[in-house]
C-alpha cells in the first residue's frame, strides 16, 4: 500500500434551507492523504472553513462503516461516488488523482427536500415503513424460533433484500427519482419469509400507495438504482414487487 | 441517598418469575393515561418504545439521527447470544449466566445476569417472528457460531450484519406503533437536560436539530437508552454522533454514574493509520473462529508475513491460553496484543498491529466457505486498507468499542432517581468489568422487550405522580439553562476546532486511562483534563447560529460533556486499585502479567454522585455478593 498526499479542488453545494436557491462553492485542499476516507476529507475541508471563519459544510454521517445509511451525497454525479458497492463513508481518497476536481451535491429528489448543504430530509422513507413495512408480531407472542423451518435459499434471499440501508441512493440515481428499489427490498424481504405471508397483499398495496403519496417518481426500469446501490440490492426485487402488487390488486382484496 | 438494588428474595432461578408476579400491574384502560418518554432508538430504546406502545402506554420516542433506523446498534456485526442449546453442545441458561458473570470478571450483579440469560431465548423467538433473516442451515433451522469466552456455540447471526437486522426488526415494530398512532416520533432531536420534579424524573429538554427550537416534554417516566461513552477517547468504533450527553445531564440532575472506568477495548480492529482519522473500524470477533492471531517470534522482524516461516511465528493466544486459544475474551486478547507490540514484535508500518491470519482456514475449508461466512467483513477490510485479506493476513489492533459502565440502575432498571429508567449500554448492570462478544445485542433487547415493560408498570402503578406541565418552575429552569449553554458555546468564537480539542482529550484518555492504567498516569490525567476543558470554553470555534442545522454546535455540546465526564471516569479508575476485566491496573497483576482482582477490597459497584464540575464526586458502594458463582481468578488457560 503506497498512499501519498494529493491536491484536490472541491466544488461543493451550499444551500441554507429548502427555500434557498443554493450554489456551488469551490475550495482547494493542499495535502490530502490518500489513506483517508472521503468523509475525512470533508472533515478537513470543514476544519479549514471553520478556521477561516466560515460555516462548515453540513453533511450526514454516523457509523462511517457503511451500514447506518446516513451518508448521502452525489460525488462527481454518482450517488456515493465512483466505487461500486461502496457508501461515501467507505470511499477512500486513493481512488482520486492528484489535482482532481471533485463535485459534491446532495441527493436531488422532490421527496427529499434539502435541509442544508448536503443534508436532505428522508422522512418519506420512514412513512413508507410505517405503511406496513413490518410483520405484526407483538412482543411476547412468538413461537419457538425453530418452530418454522425456513430453507437456506429463502432465508438468504430475504437477507439480500433486508441488507438495504435506506440511504436513498436509489432515488438519487434514478432519472425519475423513484423509490421502487427501496420499497421493493422491504416488500421482498417479507415476501420470501413465512412470517411475512399473512400481511403480504395488504403490505404491498399500502407501501406502494404511501410511496406514491410521497411524490417519488414512477419506475421505468432504467436500472440506475441497482448500479448505484451501495449494498447492491437487485432490481429483481422490483419485479417481485410488481408481481405481488398486481396479484394483490386483482386477485386479492384491494386495500 | 441509599443504594438499594431491589433484587428480589428467593433462589436465583425463581427471582424474576416471582418478581413479575409481585410487581403491581397497571390496568389496561389506565395505561393510555401514562405518557412515557423514551430517548434513543437503538436496540434497547427502539424495542422498549415499541413494546410499551403495544401495551397501551402513550410513548414519545426521540433520536438524534434522521431516522430511528440509524441508531448505532446497527453497526453491531457478529451476533447475539441465547441459551437455546440448539447446537446440543451442553448450553443452558445456567451456563450462559455463569459464562457472563465469569466473563465480566465477577463485577456484575448475579440476579441481573441470570435474568438476562433466562430471557435470551425469548429474544430469538421474538426476532424471528418479526422476520429477522438469521443465518440458517439447509434443513431450515437456525445456525449458530462461537464467540469469545464461551466453549459452546450459542451465537445467532445474520452474516456480519446482525445488529442491522435486529435493529430493523425493532424499528419495524416501532414503525408499526407509529402507524397505529401509539408512538410520536421525534427524529433529529437531542435531549439536553432531564427535568426532575419533586424528586421524580418527569421530562426532558430537547433541541430540534433542524430548527434549533428548544422544547420541554413532560411525562410520567423517562427512559434513557442513549448508548455508551466510548467517544470520550475520540477514536473508537462508535458512531460519530455517539455521546454521553443524555446520561451525563441526568447524572448532573442526581442520577449516579456507575463504574465509568469499565471500558471495553476490542481486540480486532483495523489499526490507526494517520492523524486525520475520524473513527476505527471493527472486524467482528467472529473472525477469531477461523483466524489465527500471531506476531513474529523475533523483535523487529520486518519481513512480509508470507516470508516468515511457520516456526518463526508466535501464535501467542494459542500458546498462552491452550483451552480457549484464539477465542479468549476480549480484554484478555487485547492485552495480549498490546504486550506483543510493547515487546517490539508488532507488525505493519507503525508496529502497532498483529496478524489475524486465515490461511489455515482457507486451506481447510476453501476460500468460498470463508467468503460466505465473512464476505462483507473481508470486503470492508479491503476497502479501508487496500489489501486483500484472502491473500495476506489482516493486520489488527485493539480499539475502544463498548462501555460497561453507565448510569446506576436497580433490578428494575430504574436509577436512584425515581422515574428514570436506563437501558442497554447506557446502564451499567449486566456485563461487569468486561462484556462477552454477542452479549450487547442480547442485553439491549432483553431490557427493551422483556424487562422494562414489566418493571415500569410496577413503578407507575405505585408512584404518586403529581400533575405537572411545561410551565413548572423546574422545567423552565432546565429549559433556560440549556438555552444559555447553547448561547455560550456560540459566543466563544475561538481559534481551535471542536475536533482538535476532542482529539486532545482522547489522547489523554487513551494514554492514561486506556488498555493499561497506573496511579501516576491517572493523576496526570486529572491535571490535564481540566486544562483542556478550560481551553475549550475560552477558545472553541463554533461557527454559525443556533437557529438551524448546526452540526458543529451539536458536537461542541457533546464534547463539552465528555470534558466533564472524563474526570469522573479517571477518578473511578484511580479509586479501583485492582485489575478486573477491561480495567487493568499495572499495580495489580500476576507474575505472568495476567489481571489480578482484589475481591477483598473491590467487590462492589462504584456509583458516583455528582458534586459540581471539577469537584470530587461522592462514592457510593453497592456491595456485590455471589451466592451462585464461586469467585475464582479467571483462567482461560
Amino acid at each position: 500500500m503506497s498512499d501519498r498526499n494529493i491536491r484536490l479542488k472541491v466544488r461543493v453545494w451550499r444551500q441554507n434551507g429548502p427555500n434557498d436557491k443554493g450554489r456551488f462553492e469551490s475550495h482547494e485542499l493542499a495535502a490530502i492523504s490518500q489513506g483517508i476516507s472521503f468523509l475525512e476529507m470533508l472533515d478537513l475541508l470543514n476544519t479549514q472553513l471553520a478556521l477561516e471563519g466560515t460555516e462548515p459544510v453540513a453533511f450526514d454521517s454516523d457509523c462511517r462503516e457503511g451500514i447506518c445509511g446516513s451518508c448521502s451525497m452525489m460525488i462527481n454525479g454518482m450517488a456515493h461516488g465512483p466505487q461500486k458497492g461502496t457508501t461515501a463513508c467507505q470511499l477512500h481518497m486513493r481512488h482520486f488523482e492528484d489535482g482532481a476536481t471533485v463535485t459534491i451535491e446532495p441527493w436531488r429528489a422532490k421527496a427529499f427536500p434539502v435541509i442544508k448543504d448536503l443534508v436532505v430530509d428522508r422522512d418519506a422513507f420512514d412513512r413508507i415503513q410505517q405503511a406496513g413495512g413490518y410483520v405484526s408480531a407483538r412482543t411476547g407472542s412468538a413461537p419457538d424460533a425453530n418452530a418454522i423451518p425456513i430453507g437456506k435459499e429463502a432465508a438468504d434471499a430475504a437477507f439480500d433484500a433486508a441488507a438495504c440501508i435506506g440511504c436513498g441512493a436509489c432515488v438519487a440515481a434514478c432519472p425519475n427519482a423513484s423509490a421502487m428499489l427501496f420499497v421493493s427490498a422491504r416488500v421482498a424481504q417479507f415476501a420470501h419469509l413465512p412470517q411475512g405471508q399473512p400481511e403480504r397483499w395488504r403490505r404491498v398495496q399500502r407501501m406502494v400507495a404511501q410511496m406514491d403519496e410521497e411524490k417519488f417518481g414512477a419506475c421505468t426500469n432504467v436500472g440506475e438504482c441497482e448500479a448505484a446501490c451501495p449494498k447492491e440490492i437487485s432490481v429483481k426485487n422490483i419485479a417481485l414487487l410488481n408481481r405481488d402488487y398486481l396479484l394483490a390488486r386483482f386477485t386479492k382484496e384491494p386495500v | 441517598m441509599s443504594l438499594n438494588s431491589h433484587v428480589p428474595d428467593g433462589a436465583i432461578q425463581e427471582k424474576w418469575t416471582n418478581h413479575q408476579f409481585n410487581l403491581k400491574l397497571v390496568n389496561p384502560a389506565n395505561k393510555r393515561k401514562f405518557e412515557i418518554i423514551v430517548v434513543g432508538t437503538g436496540l434497547a430504546g427502539g424495542s422498549a418504545a415499541a413494546s410499551l406502545a403495544e401495551l397501551g402506554y402513550k410513548v414519545k420516542s426521540f433520536c438524534i439521527q434522521d431516522s430511528p433506523r440509524r441508531a448505532h446498534s446497527i453497526a453491531a456485526q457478529g451476533g447475539i447470544n441465547a441459551a437455546k442449546n440448539y447446537a446440543n453442545d451442553g448450553d443452558s441458561v445456567w451456563r450462559l449466566f455463569y459464562d457472563t458473570v465469569k466473563g465480566g470478571d465477577y463485577r456484575s450483579r448475579e440476579a441481573n445476569v441470570y435474568r438476562l440469560a433466562e430471557i435470551s431465548k425469548a429474544i430469538i423467538d421474538q426476532c424471528v417472528a418479526q422476520g429477522v433473516p438469521f443465518a440458517r442451515e439447509y434443513g431450515g433451522l437456525l445456525d449458530n457460531r462461537s464467540f469469545g469466552g464461551a466453549q459452546v456455540s450459542r451465537t445467532f447471526y445474520a452474516r456480519g450484519q446482525t445488529g442491522q437486522q435486529l435493529l430493523l426488526g425493532c424499528y419495524s415494530a416501532l414503525m408499526r406503533q407509529v402507524d397505529l398512532g401509539a408512538v410520536d416520533l421525534y427524529p433529529r432531536t437531542e435531549m439536553l437536560d432531564l427535568i426532575v420534579i419533586d424528586g421524580q424524573a418527569r421530562g426532558i429538554v430537547t433541541r430540534n436539530l433542524v430548527t434549533g427550537k428548544m422544547d420541554v416534554h413532560i411525562g410520567d417516566a423517562v427512559v434513557l437508552a442513549t448508548g455508551g461513552y466510548g467517544r470520550v477517547f475520540y477514536l473508537s468504533t462508535n458512531g460519530q454522533g455517539s455521546n454521553v450527553t443524555a446520561a451525563w445531564r441526568a447524572h448532573k440532575r442526581g442520577a449516579y454514574f456507575a463504574n465509568p472506568c469499565f471500558t471495553q477495548i476490542h481486540p480486532t480492529c483495523i489499526p490507526v493509520h494517520g492523524e486525520h482519522q475520524s473513527k476505527l473500524t471493527l472486524m467482528s470477533e467472529s473472525l477469531r473462529n477461523d483466524g489465527r492471531v500471531w506476531v513474529p517470534k523475533e523483535k523487529g522482524d520486518k519481513r512480509a508475513p508470507g516470508q516468515i516461516p511457520e516456526n518463526e511465528r508466535d501464535y501467542y493466544l494459542e500458546r498462552r491460553y491452550p483451552s480457549f486459544g484464539n477465542l479468549v475474551p476480549r480484554d484478555v486478547a487485547s492485552r495480549a496484543a498490546k504486550q506483543a507490540c510493547d515487546e517490539g514484535r508488532g507488525v505493519g508500518e507503525t508496529g502497532l498491529a498483529v496478524y489475524l491470519d486465515f490461511a489455515d482456514a482457507i486451506k481447510r475449508v476453501g476460500e468460498d466457505a470463508i467468503r460466505s461466512k465473512y464476505g462483507n467483513l473481508f470486503h470492508m477490510y479491503e476497502k479501508i486498507t487496500g489489501e486483500n485479506p484472502y491473500k495476506t493476513p489482516m493486520r489488527i489492533y485493539p480499539a475502544v468499542h463498548y462501555t460497561m459502565g453507565g448510569l446506576w440502575v436497580d433490578y428494575n432498571l430504574m436509577s436512584n432517581l425515581p422515574g428514570l429508567f436506563v437501558l442497554g449500554e447506557a446502564n451499567f448492570s449486566d456485563h461487569g468489568a468486561n462484556r462477552l462478544g454477542a452479549s450487547a445485542l442480547m442485553q439491549g433487547l432483553a431490557d427493551g422487550y422483556f424487562v422494562l415493560p414489566y418493571t415500569i408498570g410496577g413503578y407507575l402503578a405505585t408512584a404518586k405522580i403529581a400533575p405537572a406541565d411545561a410551565t413548572h418552575a423546574a422545567a423552565q429552569e432546565a429549559l433556560s439553562g440549556s438555552t444559555e449553554r447553547i448561547a455560550k458555546l456560540l459566543g466563544v468564537r475561538g481559534k481551535k476546532t471542536v475536533d482538535e480539542l476532542h482529539r486532545e482529550l482522547g489522547l489523554v484518555m487513551w494514554n492514561r486511562c486506556g488498555m493499561a492504567r497506573n496511579a501516576a498516569g491517572l493523576e496526570k490525567a486529572l491535571g490535564e483534563i481540566p486544562l483542556i476543558r478550560e481551553e475549550f470554553w475560552k477558545n472553541v470555534n463554533v461557527q454559525g447560529s443556533g437557529d438551524d442545522l448546526n452540526q458543529t454546535l451539536e458536537l461542541a455540546g457533546r464534547v463539552a460533556d465528555f470534558l466533564e465526564f472524563a474526570e469522573t471516569m479517571v477518578i473511578d479508575a484511580r479509586e479501583r486499585n485492582e485489575s478486573c476485566g477491561g480495567h487493568f491496573r499495572e499495580e495489580s497483576q500476576t507474575e505472568d502479567n495476567e489481571a489480578r482482582r482484589d475481591d477483598e477490597k473491590f467487590s462492589y459497584v462504584a456509583a458516583w454522585e455528582y458534586k459540581g464540575v471539577g469537584k470530587h464526586p461522592t462514592l457510593h458502594k453497592e456491595d456485590l455478593t455471589f451466592e451462585n458463582v464461586k469467585l475464582t481468578q479467571r483462567s482461560y488457560k
